[in-house]
């Protein structure tokens, strides 16, 4: 008998024993990702047990005579055991039932669907022009490392990472806005456009040319071209400094000398040689940086008078608005773990070491 | 050994600045070869590497090379640009290096890593040779390896598709840098009969830079000792065992031996005058 496994089928950690490879990873990383989720209502909902709000005041009042208020609080389950009322909170969160808001009287989840499509829109306008304008700025920085271009490069970066956004934003507004008038003001579209276009994604840029409406089109991308460029500013300098140093551990390697024994060219020693081995890590920070973009960035959010989730978010917090505060609570960490489970893709494609 | 030298190096000089001075790594190295096999011995820091680094014109950065003379084939080296210096590394001087757990690229496969040596040939032709030159270094499967990223591939069969990939396009010139020391004992003597084999005699110049006496002694035709960046004495490889030089002496008396009586092995003395004094030259 075999007491060995034959050589080249080491056993792979998996889900079940028994199932075809690539199943047992794809169902390995779908329970990994349910649990992730799972752990993330609890954390909401206890959160949302813990503040000092009484949601049972906060419906019936506070000048409600007894009985009112103790059959409110039977109507809401808080009579209920502690575990089953989660049940039934995770039971409502599925079927996409977030309860309604304070502040807005819509339910939870309208609101997020009309808030979270601004932000999606210049969450990746903004990581398109840091991913495409910083990789290979911190690529060109590495190659020319301790001269001029890794200098200037360098001091663009540390401008970007430390000048608050919100007056990169108010500058930017007050230079091609008012000024120049290069860019659209705040908002999202001009009062002239608005309602032209019915939303079906939400995606402004998309809804309108899908709609055949070319001039909502380039009026949106107008009013994005400024809040996506100070944000994608941003996340460029946070992005080129990682490329850049990504790019030294790597150019240092011995392949590179195999590489360079071979006689390639330079360019493709460094865009594929070495930026081909950078990327692995660098697809996690790109994907870490595209996650705090939809969180919302509520200081831009502002200055441009964008309706998006920070915004939402930061309005909600500050009414004691619970349902909505837990409702975007759950929306950026369904967010970031379908981020994460995206980069853990991309790692798998990437380098062939974590197949 | 050829009429016409193949290379020919004149006070070959690396050094590197840095904060608390400058560090010279070869020290005015000169030796001349036709298309034999020449062994560079030496310990670490002698300066044996950055002399082959220096030959591709790979001295990484701060390092300057200067050198009274440079010549591969006829082709001044000192004065040719990096464009030039390029087009000659990998079609004619090739180098092999240490670790295959290192220097091949772990992201890309090894069909395409020989691939990319033929340059100027289509996709399917260049894995038409690579394939071809797998089965040269004796490949067993070479279809999966060819499909193999390096990581699934043994130290030994990392190794050969180095080798592979740096004899793919030909070349006049191969330095190989200590080709076998990363690997298992059991491995080395393979790996060394395809080199061997492949190398020819007259066929290919071959530098094999190794501290490895034994090997150098019986796989080349001459060998240079180096010590502290200078070349302290050069000789035949069969006359090795007669060598002059107190350095040589003393590497030659700290190798073990098995039938040897055991017990402990002299420690090499260095004389500090070693560093100047000029080279011995063992029997012409």
């Amino acid at each position: 008998m075999a007491y060995f496994p034959p050589s080249g089928a080491a056993p792979r950690p998996g889900f079940l024993p028994g199932l075809p490879g690539w199943l047992n990873t794809a169902l390995g990383l779908l329970a990994s990702v349910a649990l992730t989720f799972l752990g993330l209502l609890l954390v909401t909902f206890l959160i949302g047990r813990v503040v000092p709000i009484d949601p049972v005041l906060a419906a019936v009042g506070d000048r409600a005579p007894a009985e009112v208020y103790e059959q409110m609080r039977i109507a809401l389950g808080l009579h209920l055991p502690l575990h089953e009322q989660f049940l039934a909170y995770v039971g409502k969160v599925l079927e996409g039932d977030f309860g309604r808001s304070v502040l807005t009287a819509n339910p939870v989840l309208e609101d997020i669907r009309r808030v979270f499509p601004a932000t999606l829109e210049l969450a990746t306008l903004s990581i398109l022009l840091g991913v495409l304008i910083g990789v290979p700025m911190g690529v060109v920085a590495a190659v020319r490392h301790g001269r001029w271009p890794d200098h200037v490069i360098r001091v663009l970066g540390l401008v970007g990472y430390s000048v608050p956004v919100f007056w990169l934003g108010l500058m930017g507004l007050l230079l091609f806005y008012a000024n120049l008038g290069w860019v659209a003001g705040p908002g999202r579209l001009d009062i002239y456009y608005e309602g032209l276009v019915e939303p079906v994604t939400g995606l402004i840029l998309v809804d309108s040319l899908v709609a055949g409406e070319p001039e909502v089109f380039w009026n949106a991308l107008g009013h994005l071209v400024l809040p996506a460029s100070v944000l994608g500013y941003f996340s460029l300098a946070y992005i080129s400094r990682m490329t850049r140093s990504l790019m030294l551990e790597q150019l240092s390697q011995e392949y590179i000398v195999t590489a360079r024994a071979k006689g390639l060219s330079e360019a493709r020693v460094v865009w594929r040689h070495a930026l081909g081995n950078a990327m692995v890590p660098l697809v996690t920070v790109i994907a870490l940086s595209y996650g705090s973009l939809l969180e919302g960035s509520v200081l831009t959010e502002i200055v441009f008078a964008w309706p998006g989730l920070g915004y939402y978010i930061t309005n909600s917090l500050l009414n004691a608005d619970m349902n909505a505060v837990l409702g975007g609570t759950i929306v950026v960490g369904a967010v970031f773990i379908g981020l994460n489970l995206l980069s853990d893709l991309l790692y798998r494609v990437l380098d062939p070491r974590a197949r | 050994m050829s009429a016409q030298a193949l290379l020919a190096v004149e006070d070959l000089r690396v050094s590197f600045a840095t904060a608390t001075g400058v560090v010279e790594a070869v020290r005015g190295v000169s030796f001349t070869m036709g298309r034999e096999r020449l062994g560079i011995v030496g310990e670490s820091g002698s300066g044996k590497s950055m002399t082959g680094r220096a030959i591709l014109g790979l001295v990484p950065p701060p390092g300057r090379v200067d050198a009274r003379r440079l010549e591969f084939d006829g082709i001044d080296l000192t004065a040719a640009g990096s464009k030039r210096r390029r087009a000659l590394r990998g079609r004619r001087i090739a180098m092999i290096l240490q670790d295959p757990n290192y220097s091949l690229n772990p992201v890309i496969t090894a069909g395409r890593q020989i691939a990319e040596a033929y340059r100027g040939l289509s996709r399917a032709a260049a894995r038409e040779r690579a394939l071809g030159m797998l089965e040269a270094v004796r490949v067993p499967d070479p279809e999966r390896v060819l499909r193999a990223y390096p990581h699934e591939l043994s130290g030994g069969m990392a190794q050969r598709v180095m080798i592979a990939m740096m004899l793919a396009p030909g070349p006049d010139l191969l330095i190989a840098d200590e080709p076998t020391s990363a690997l298992d004992v059991s491995v080395r003597v393979q790996v060394l009969a395809i080199l061997d084999d492949l190398v020819g005699r007259g066929r290919m110049g071959l530098i094999l830079i190794s501290h490895d006496l034994g090997l150098v002694a019986s796989f080349c035709d001459r060998v240079l000792v180096m010590y502290d960046g200078r070349i302290v004495e050069s000789c035949r490889a069969s006359e090795l065992e007669s060598a002059r030089h107190p350095y040589t002496r003393g590497l030659l008396a700290a190798r073990p031996r098995i039938d040897g009586p055991g017990g402990e092995l002299p420690v090499l003395d260095r004389d500090p005058a070693w560093r100047d004094a000029p080279g011995v030259c063992g029997a012409p």
